[in-house]
């Protein structure tokens, strides 16, 4: 603290200790962050904007994106189910899981390649490998899953049709890699259930940088219980075994992990997730999960509740996707979760004694 | 690739390998008249197609409203009584009484923060109106938010320093666009230019737009840089508002600027961009500005996201581990 004349300036003292209260309260602090304020009997201050226009833009992102986000899920969980299936001599859970797999990836890289600005250049995408840019490294990502997703499957269509493929002698090729082709698409299923979380985590958009800590878990947890559910609705109870078990698993995940990602995230920018469109698709999606999972444990050998189950857990991770992702671009028009979230770490740093990192300075 | 967050220059990060100075703008708010001589200059530099529908926004004098993809010089208007006047005094006093370290070696011109003591501020000094405006533009951050996720590599570091967007690489995908913590950089859309049926008709054949479906931002006139010459809108800007220069050169300016300013009783005056330790590592354009950022519509602590890139690539990696064992425990475990 330095003594100057103008320490007769300063806020009074109420005022600085509200500001630490701020800190530690729900952080709706109005008092501009400088502690000038003097009297609490006003009303407090709206925080200020420019006309009440947003700071950060918005993704330009439509639907498609959150519909990628869901069936990237499902196709990386569906590729892990398809490997076990290999490897633990479950046949038919292999192959639903093996073809769910594409279906999604295939739909999933539609659904991408539609939103882009400029679709006819979609393979720019793939023209440099950059770590710093979570949809590069997504990009190479989902194209070594997909190599591997649709190797195994088209060698499941072959089988399935009797051989009737015109492949030729590649027919045995195709036999030769079509194990090693699932399990390296089990290898990928993992990073492409995960970056997908980073890629907007990584992002100035409010509400999904502030939750880019716990993210990931939200959004594994989403592929793992949405791929079990389209297992059990086209895998018969006999061989869906391990499909119920992941779904059971992903459903405990996928409500603690949102939990804690509500808990530790500024209290501000975690409004989104509450408000309007994203937050009753964010409760609907807990309530199916759950109903989903229950369904799975108690009920997953009885052949009609087990696919009932597997659509409202496929639902619950779709409207957890579309609800974490509409929460993103809710956050983004507001200007308040822009301005009071920084506003407010400003003020916290400067009351812990850091003052050489803001961007406004006075000299 | 260079660091991710802190001082550094970033040029150099991006390794170019030559000296060119770092060139940058120095925006002094104080003077700027609010003519919007830099947008029109910009616009037509850049053949930048209109941008909305030529609606009145009900902003004072600026129905620009915010940068974007055809917008890439934004004045800003903003009317203040005088209460709020004396909000950004104070607000900049305790800036300035906040010690800020000073940025790199000391400097002899700038006087020491204390001598703002000597400044007599009292009404009736202070107007009772007062109107900010305040030209806009791309930062050219040292750690550009838009440039580190861009998967294409169609956001390149030029020789300059500043940040430029490939036509002819991007493929929109967007990503940019959120990458962005001031909301500078957005995807040309086509839907966005009507024109008007009853006008003559030169603007009947309006030009087709350019550039549909791709990020569009300032390029701190890359084209004429190249070429030696003064971007357009620093050249058009006839209060020299809009300064253009080598980066370190613009900082120096900016605080002795600020310190005149404070010098005279102007306690409001502060630097917005010039602290090479912020979230961004700094930006290339520098401000000044006299009232709190947001007041302009700037974000008051921007800090780059991938500055946390590592340890969500790390938190990913967890979760994937994760999703692994729940798998094997899946198929592993007993009830199956
Ligand atoms: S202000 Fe935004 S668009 Fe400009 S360089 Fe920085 S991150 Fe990129
Ligand atoms: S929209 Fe273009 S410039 Fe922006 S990140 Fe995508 S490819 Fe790069
Ligand atoms: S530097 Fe060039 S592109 Fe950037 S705002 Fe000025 S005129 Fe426009």
């Amino acid at each position: 603290m330095t003594l100057s004349e103008f320490d007769s300036f300063r806020p009074a003292e109420p005022a600085r200790r509200r500001r630490q209260d701020g800190k530690r309260g729900p952080g709706r602090r109005r008092d501009n962050g400088d502690g000038s304020r003097e009297m609490p009997m006003v009303p407090e201050q709206e925080f200020t904007s420019y006309y009440g226009r947003p700071v950060v833009k918005p993704a330009p992102w439509g639907d498609d994106v959150a519909i990628y986000l869901f069936l990237g899920g499902v196709a990386a969980g569906s590729a892990l189910l398809g490997a076990g299936g290999q490897l633990t001599g479950r046949p038919t859970l292999c192959r639903n899981a093996r073809l769910g797999a594409l279906a999604a990836v295939g739909g999933g890289a539609v659904a991408l390649v539609k939103d882009l600005g400029r679709p006819e250049r979609f393979l720019h995408m793939l023209r440099t490998f950059k770590v710093t840019s979570p949809m590069s490294v997504g990009s190479w990502i989902l194209s070594a899953f997909s190599a591997g997703a649709g190797v195994s499957a088209v060698a499941e269509i072959d089988r399935m049709s009797g051989h009737r493929l015109p492949l030729g002698p590649l027919r045995k090729v195709l036999q030769a890699v079509e194990g090693p082709a699932g399990i390296e698409a089990a290898v990928f299923a993992g990073p492409l259930a995960a970056y997908t979380a980073v890629l907007l985590g990584d992002t100035a958009t409010p509400t999904w940088n502030a939750a880019h800590e716990e993210l990931p878990f939200v959004f594994v947890s989403s592929a793992c219980l949405a791929s079990a559910g389209l297992a059990m609705v086209t895998t018969p109870v006999r061989e869906a075994g391990p499909a119920r078990n992941l779904a059971v698993l992903g459903v405990v995940g996928d409500v603690v992990a949102m939990k804690v990602m509500e808990r530790r995230m500024d209290p501000i920018a975690a409004e989104p997730l509450h408000q309007g469109k994203a937050g009753a698709m964010l409760k609907w999606s807990e309530r199916l999960a759950v109903a989903g999972g229950l369904g799975a444990l108690l009920g997953g050998r009885n052949r009609v509740v087990a696919a009932a189950s597997g659509l409202a857990l496929l639902a619950a991770s779709a409207l957890t996707r579309f609800g974490v992702f509409e929460a993103g671009i809710a956050s983004a028009k507001d200007p308040r979760y822009t301005i009071e979230p920084q506003k407010n770490r400003l003020a916290a740093r400067r009351a812990a004694g850091v003052t050489g990192d803001a961007i406004t300075t006075g000299s | 690739m260079g660091q991710l967050s802190g001082p550094t220059d970033p040029t150099a990060d991006a390794r170019w390998e030559h000296s060119h100075p770092r060139k940058g703008f120095f925006t002094d708010t104080s003077i700027c008249i609010g003519c919007k001589a830099c947008e029109v200059a910009c616009k037509e530099w850049n053949h930048n197609p209109q941008d909305g529908d030529l609606e009145l926004l009900g902003s004072s004098y600026d129905n620009t409203g915010e940068l974007g993809a055809s917008t890439w010089r934004h004045v800003a208007f903003i009317e203040q009584g005088q209460e709020r006047i004396i909000e950004a005094r104070e607000s900049g006093r305790a800036l300035v009484n906040l010690g800020m370290p000073r940025i790199g070696p000391p400097t002899q011109s700038a006087p020491a923060p204390t001598n703002l003591a000597e400044a007599d501020t009292t009404p009736p000094d202070t107007a009772d109106f007062r109107w900010l405006m305040s030209s806009d533009v791309c930062k050219h951050c040292t750690h550009a938010g838009c440039l580190d996720v861009c998967p294409t590599g169609a956001l390149f570091r030029t020789e300059f320093g500043t940040v430029v967007v490939q036509d002819d690489v991007c493929n929109g995908c967007g990503t940019c666009v959120a990458g962005c913590p001031f909301g500078v950089i957005e995807r040309r859309s086509n839907g966005t230019v009507k024109v008007a049926t009853s006008r003559e008709e030169q603007h009947a054949n309006h030009p087709e737009v350019p550039n549909v479906g791709i990020a569009q931002k300032c390029t701190l006139c890359y084209d004429r840089l190249v070429a030696d010459e003064t971007p357009a809108c620093a050249k058009a800007c006839p209060t020299t508002s809009i300064k253009f220069g080598d980066h370190d050169d613009m900082v120096e300016t900016a605080r002795e600027r600020v310190s005149a300013l404070h010098a005279q009783g102007l306690t409001e005056a502060r630097l917005y961009g010039a602290n090479e330790n912020d979230g961004v590592g700094g930006t290339g354009s520098v401000f000044l500005l006299l009232d709190e950022p947001e007041v302009y519509g700037l974000p008051p602590d921007p800090r780059v996201p991938t500055a946390d890139l590592p340890r969500m690539y790390r938190r990913a990696g967890m979760a994937v581990a994760g999703m692994a064992a729940a798998a094997a425990l899946a198929f592993l475990g007993g009830r199956a």
